[in-house]
């Protein structure tokens, strides 16, 4: 007799229920708690903060938590409670050149106004596993420094570039209201800001990839890192019933500005022009691949052959979001008897007429051989 | 759908009836105003972010979000059955968020959000049919550019389609799609009816109840309105044609229904079940028995 295979409330149930043994592990272990990984997982909470486009640490870090480490499934969580939020409007556009700096180098300049400042950087760290840490040793206390908080003591170096006209402007703010993907289907082709939005939110991995792949001839954009810049900024907001900006506080973010050879054309002289990349937190790999992969969507509008992957906006915007991605990659295990039972029927009829075929005499049929060629 | 769609607090979960918030549910209702306008175009519209994940279903939950009222009666299958593990876990969904009813009979149901199968029992005037869709383009896999495919249906441009299929029966002597078998609906536009196989394209023609399809990773809505032409496309000398079994289900004797075939054991055992749970149980409470029974 057939014994029902399809599945059933208490299968689910059940399943939630071992997940959630699952997850917290040993339980003579000590439980993790939101704070340790806030603090201590910093870096993993800025990437879901970033791909799940909701600045909250707290609340990336309860996710990373739930989702027992899983990044996606974290920023999942994030988005999935994001998209519940009301709008009740956008804030004054960041200065960045304003931003309270943890760290500010350049590539293109030795020295330069506010000076190079390396902050917290994996960078020219030897990558020798630290066994003192095994056993939560403290480290030694950090050295001071005054805060530079004076846009005109460490100004961007994009704008220094650009007083000389050696890089290309940045379009002037026309106040026009910027697009919002979450809440408007992407148009292709799709403007800047939208584009610099769907790869702010992309998977890390899949962009550093795209950057990577610029750099390896598919694509190539001289680029140069003008700056990264990571600190805290502050958030402004002009309440309509006010009608002048108030402070909301203050994010976390890294910048870069990647500066990439253009040898002019008849109307524009030869100059320099700009990929860019924003994260929260401190995310350099992420906002230099990200300004990579900005200058190369920008091919069509400088006048380049949209040739590669990294250049074709449909490509990199349909694909860079991991949630989308992950979403229909594992739908692949939802049952799919009903398509499968079809192609079976089509393959054994297939097979049935070629065994048949196979077992006649040949007849060449010239009709049939025209319309087969 | 009822016309109490004023309801919005739903009791203790915190959220609003049927989980959306009532700007987004006017915004999907627009959509799908236009979709209804313009049989088998493809509106877009701005997908939210659900809470399960895109691929399994969540363009269908969001039409069934907006459209349902506090009076529905919602039944959701998956592969034809109300037990499948997604199709259970969207049931629950609305059951939590909207409190509606719930049932697994086709004729009791008043919105029906199903994946890959059309229900056996004919629909009727009134009752809503909402498909889960993963591509809603039916030319994607010819054209991967939507900036391309959306000039192709401007154009009615289909030829594309109809090579694709002329060189299936090249190549096999069959035109090869099995399922998400692509139809012209209203004379007009070539629309993808969702990974169901073609088995069921029939019954969407000049069908007495809306049918609304929603893709959400790609952001798409679309509509049949009731009584609308759909034809499957074909050519005069290769006429479209439905899979046939050999045999009925071994549990109900139902002839002419879509068979799933169930492996008994390593030695080539297999009997073949009724796809549609409701139409079986409903067969067998009525004394129909199948071989196997």
């Amino acid at each position: 007799m057939y014994v029902a295979v399809k599945g059933g409330e208490a299968a689910i149930d059940n399943a939630h229920r071992l997940l959630a043994e699952v997850r917290r592990g040993d339980p003579a272990v000590p439980e993790l708690t939101v704070a340790q990984i806030r603090e201590q997982m910093r870096l993993l909470v800025d990437r879901v903060m970033t791909e799940g486009s909701l600045y909250d640490p707290d609340l990336a870090a309860l996710a990373l938590k739930q989702a027992r480490g899983d990044v996606v499934e974290a920023v999942f969580l994030v988005r999935a409670y994001r998209t519940t939020l009301p709008r009740f409007g956008a804030t004054e556009p960041l200065d960045t050149g304003g931003m309270t700096l943890a760290r500010r180098i350049s590539a293109t300049f030795k020295d330069l106004p506010g000076g190079q400042v390396l902050g917290p950087t994996f960078d020219y760290t030897h990558r020798l596993v630290d066994f003192a840490l095994e056993d939560g040793a403290d480290p030694a206390p950090a050295a001071e420094a005054k805060p530079e908080a004076d846009a005109a003591a460490c100004p961007r170096v994009t704008d220094l570039l650009g007083q000389a006209g050696l890089l290309e402007p940045s379009p002037p703010d026309e106040g026009a209201p910027v697009g919002d993907l979450t809440r408007e289907p992407v148009d292709y082709p799709a403007d800047r800001a939208l584009r610099l939005q769907g790869l702010a939110r992309g998977d890390e991995g899949f962009i550093l990839a795209l950057g990577y792949s610029t750099q390896r001839g598919y694509g190539r954009t001289h680029p140069f890192v003008g700056e990264i810049r990571v600190g805290a900024v502050e958030l402004e907001f002009t309440p309509e019933e006010l009608g002048f900006p108030v402070s909301l506080g203050t994010v976390d973010l890294t910048e870069c500005q990647m500066i990439n050879q253009f040898h002019g054309s008849g109307a524009v002289p030869p100059q320099f022009t700009r990929g860019y990349g924003l994260v929260f937190g401190q995310g350099e790999r992420k906002a230099m691949a990200m300004a990579l992969v900005d200058r190369s969507l920008r091919a069509a509008e400088l006048g380049e052959a949209v040739v590669v992957p990294a250049q074709d906006q449909e490509f990199v915007l349909a694909h860079c979001d991991s949630l989308q991605a992950t979403g229909f990659v594992e739908h692949m295990k939802l049952p799919h008897y009903v398509d499968f039972q079809a192609e079976l029927e089509l393959v054994r009829r297939l097979r049935a007429e070629h065994a048949a075929l196979a077992a006649e005499p040949v007849q060449d049929d010239p009709t049939l051989r025209e319309a087969a060629e | 759908m009822s016309p109490q769609g004023t309801v919005t607090v739903s009791a203790g979960t915190g959220y609003n009836f049927a989980y959306l918030d009532e700007g987004t549910k006017r915004m999907i209702r627009r959509a799908i105003l236009k979709a209804i306008a313009i049989p088998g175009y493809q509106v877009p519209f701005a997908a939210r972010e659900m809470p399960m994940p895109y691929g399994w279903g969540t363009g269908g939950v969001q039409v069934t979000a907006a459209i349902l009222g506090a009076a529905d009666v919602l039944k959701v299958i998956d592969q034809g059955a109300d037990d499948t593990t997604n199709a259970v876990s969207i049931r629950r969904f609305f059951t939590a968020t909207a409190g509606v009813a719930t049932t697994t009979r086709t004729a009791e149901a008043t919105v029906i959000q199903t994946r890959h199968r059309i229900p056996e029992a004919p629909l009727t005037e009134g009752q809503v049919l909402v498909y889960q869709v993963p591509i809603p383009e039916p030319l994607r896999f010819l054209e991967p550019r939507e900036t391309e495919t959306r000039q192709l249906h401007a154009l009615a441009e289909y030829g594309l389609m109809h090579v694709k299929l002329y060189e299936d029966i090249a190549r096999h002597g069959h035109i090869a799609t099995t399922y998400a078998y692509p139809v012209e609906v209203a004379g007009r536009y070539v629309m993808d009816p969702s990974p169901t196989p073609k088995f069921d394209n029939p019954k969407m023609d000049d069908c007495p109840a809306l049918q609304l399809f929603g893709a959400g990773r790609e952001k798409r809505i679309y509509a049949i309105p009731p009584y609308t032409q759909v034809r499957s496309l074909d050519f005069e000398d290769h006429p479209f044609r439905v899979q046939r079994f050999d045999r009925p289900c071994a549990l109900c004797g139902a002839e002419g229904v879509y068979l799933d075939e169930v492996i008994l054991d390593d030695a080539g055992g297999r009997m073949f079940v009724c796809s549609d749970t409701d139409h079986c149980e409903t067969r067998r409470a009525d004394g129909h028995t199948g071989e196997a029974a």
